[in-house]
């Protein structure tokens, strides 16, 4: 009854807070969007320049996409400094010198790697009985660079805002004094909480279902798994988030000191939740974290279409983080009444 | 617990950290009367009634309301409280405020918006009912927050400076309904800056630096004291306690 009266409460308080409902509904969506336009356009189509190679080479390299220009052996350098290439080529009697721009790593790997196969591919060799035969257990040829971060981003942007959102609310209730005019009616403390992660929830039910269809069916991202679980996944992300979010606000007395924790308690975990590679040491560091399970429950949904028992015990440790943090802030509520 | 005394006060005293706030209050409030407290800001008149009201704790000493020991939940029912600075959320309406506040003390529908009506018009609020609060003016934030305080009907009306920012004529209103209520049995503790307020009270407890300077009903503070006012009375009952 008094759950259902704070939860109609927040309700009513979002609908008439346009800016902040169009923050927690569209600014997913928009980052998101934008991430997608970056990292599916991130163009693979290299210039090389040429001093001297043998025409089947550049051909090569032209299937390649590689683009190619011819150089003197005096503009070499230049062209690389000027940025009108990333790399020259000068074979020279049958060995090939490369020179390349390093500045991008992961450019210049990949571009190297081309570079070289490109050398060592006689066109004899390619019959078909001896091409190599590759088979995709999880994902595909055609997954972008968006589709394997894709899964990740939802459940990093989800808890961003939620965090924010319910945190700064919960924090504005106690410097407008409303706090204290709630705790002295009837009210039990626990109410306050779950009202609190149960008016919120419904509002994240709806962010979550809006960014999962339209990461799946607008942005057509990879998704082999169910919908449902990705939707389940990214309101456990939500919930533990809002209950974090409310739980750390007791910790701030402005909003200004509520932001400050984005740096020390958000950005950690976007670090630590699988969008990098780390080494086993670190990437046991995440497992204290909640995003981490929220990453990877969804990567295991969304990419390699697992079901419900592959994801259990990230449902599990995200339910338990959640229900940690309201018996956290029952408590923290002490503070200002004690029955 | 003598039944007359509908709140009770014995030895409290009240730090936060290393400070002390209230050093052995001791007070007794009848039943069905306007008490008022008086004194400077900074006194301790919110940290005494707050405690009445059951949101904070006495360090020592023990407070009492209706003869129970506080700070109790099932008290909260009995209790109107109505904070210094306006605990109202802003971005909905008065209407949507007590409607929240009707729930969370358990009435039913039908119940809360009979309250409702009634307390609105009480406090003149009947036009601005389904206006956002966030345009109100600073008296009729005042306003609501005291119609949210009556809501409930309670036994007990603790009211925190409930009169300022409120216009002479509509003060005049309040106070004739406070009297009523009072007649009806209804307790009102009041605490105020303003001495003129304080002549209304049936009885007065005067506050300085967390004690209570003096106690009695308006007349008797004066008489005791020679002085022509309550104004004067409290100089000199104060004067001699300035020790800290």
């Amino acid at each position: 009854m008094r759950i259902k009266a704070m939860a109609l409460r927040i309700f009513h308080q979002i609908r008439r807070d346009r800016r902040t409902l169009a923050l927690v509904l569209l600014a997913p969506m928009l980052l998101i969007s934008l991430l997608y336009v970056i990292l599916d356009s991130t163009t693979t189509d290299y210039k090389v320049g040429i001093v001297n190679a043998p025409e089947s080479y550049i051909d090569k390299l032209y299937e390649n996409n590689v683009d190619t220009i011819r150089l003197s052996r005096y503009d070499e350098l230049e062209a690389i400094e000027t940025g009108a290439v990333i790399a020259t080529v000068n074979q020279i009697g049958g060995k090939l010198y490369v020179k390349i721009d390093g500045t991008n790593s992961s450019k210049a790997t990949s571009l190297l790697k081309i570079l070289e196969l490109a050398a060592k591919e006689k066109p004899e060799q390619s019959r078909a009985d001896t091409t190599t035969e590759i088979d995709y257990i999880y994902g595909s040829p055609e997954l972008s660079v968006f589709d394997h971060f894709g899964s990740t981003l939802i459940g990093i942007i989800v808890f961003f805002f939620v965090f924010l959102i319910s945190g700064i609310s919960f924090l504005g209730e106690r410097t407008s004094g409303t706090l204290e005019k709630l705790l002295s009616t009837p009210i039990k403390r626990w109410e306050i909480v779950v009202g609190y992660a149960v008016g919120f929830g419904a509002l994240t039910i709806v962010q979550s279902a809006l960014i999962t269809f339209f990461v799946v069916y607008v942005l057509d991202v990879a998704m082999v798994g169910s919908l449902w679980l990705v939707l389940l996944i990214t309101l456990l992300s939500a919930l533990a988030a809002l209950t974090l979010g409310t739980l750390i606000s007791s910790a701030a007395a402005s909003e200004f000191q509520m932001i400050q924790f984005i740096p020390i308690i958000i950005v950690p975990q976007i670090f630590f939740s699988g969008l990098f590679d780390l080494s086993p040491g670190w990437s046991a560091v995440g497992k204290a974290m909640p995003l981490y399970y929220v990453a990877d429950a969804l990567n295991k949904v969304m990419i390699k279409g697992d079901g419900l028992s592959a994801i259990a015990l990230d449902i599990v440790v995200l339910v338990g983080f959640s229900t940690m943090c309201m018996v956290g802030n029952t408590l923290l509520l002490k503070k200002y009444r004690r029955v | 617990m003598a039944e007359e005394y509908c709140i009770v006060l014995k030895g409290v005293s009240k730090y936060f950290d290393d400070k002390q706030v209230l050093k052995e209050i001791d007070l007794q409030i009848p039943c069905g009367s306007i008490y008022g407290i008086l004194g400077p800001s900074g006194c301790g008149k919110t940290t005494t009634v707050k405690i009445m009201a059951g949101i904070l704790e006495a360090t020592s000493g023990e407070a009492y309301v209706l003869g129970e020991r506080m700070p109790k939940l099932a008290m909260m029912d009995h209790i109107g409280y109505m904070a210094q600075s306006d605990a109202l959320y802003t971005a909905m309406s008065a209407f949507e405020n007590l409607e929240f506040f009707a729930s969370l003390y358990g009435m039913k529908r039908s119940i809360a918006k009979e309250r409702i009506e009634e307390v609105i018009s009480l406090t003149n609020l009947k036009e601005y009912l389904h206006s956002p609060v966030a345009v109100y003016s600073g008296g009729m934030k005042r306003r609501l927050s005291l119609a949210m305080a009556l809501l409930h009907h309670p036994q007990v009306l603790i009211l925190d400076e409930p009169t300022v920012g409120i216009d002479p004529l509509l003060r005049k209103d309040i106070w004739g309904k406070l009297n009523q209520m009072a007649a009806a049995g209804v307790t009102i503790i009041i605490t105020t800056h303003v001495m003129d307020e304080a002549d209304k009270c049936n009885r007065l407890a005067m506050m300085r630096n967390g004690r209570i300077i003096a106690e009695g009903t308006p007349v008797e503070l004066q008489q005791n004291v020679n002085a022509q006012d309550i104004e004067e009375a409290f100089i000199y009952y104060g004067g001699g306690t300035d020790e800290d």
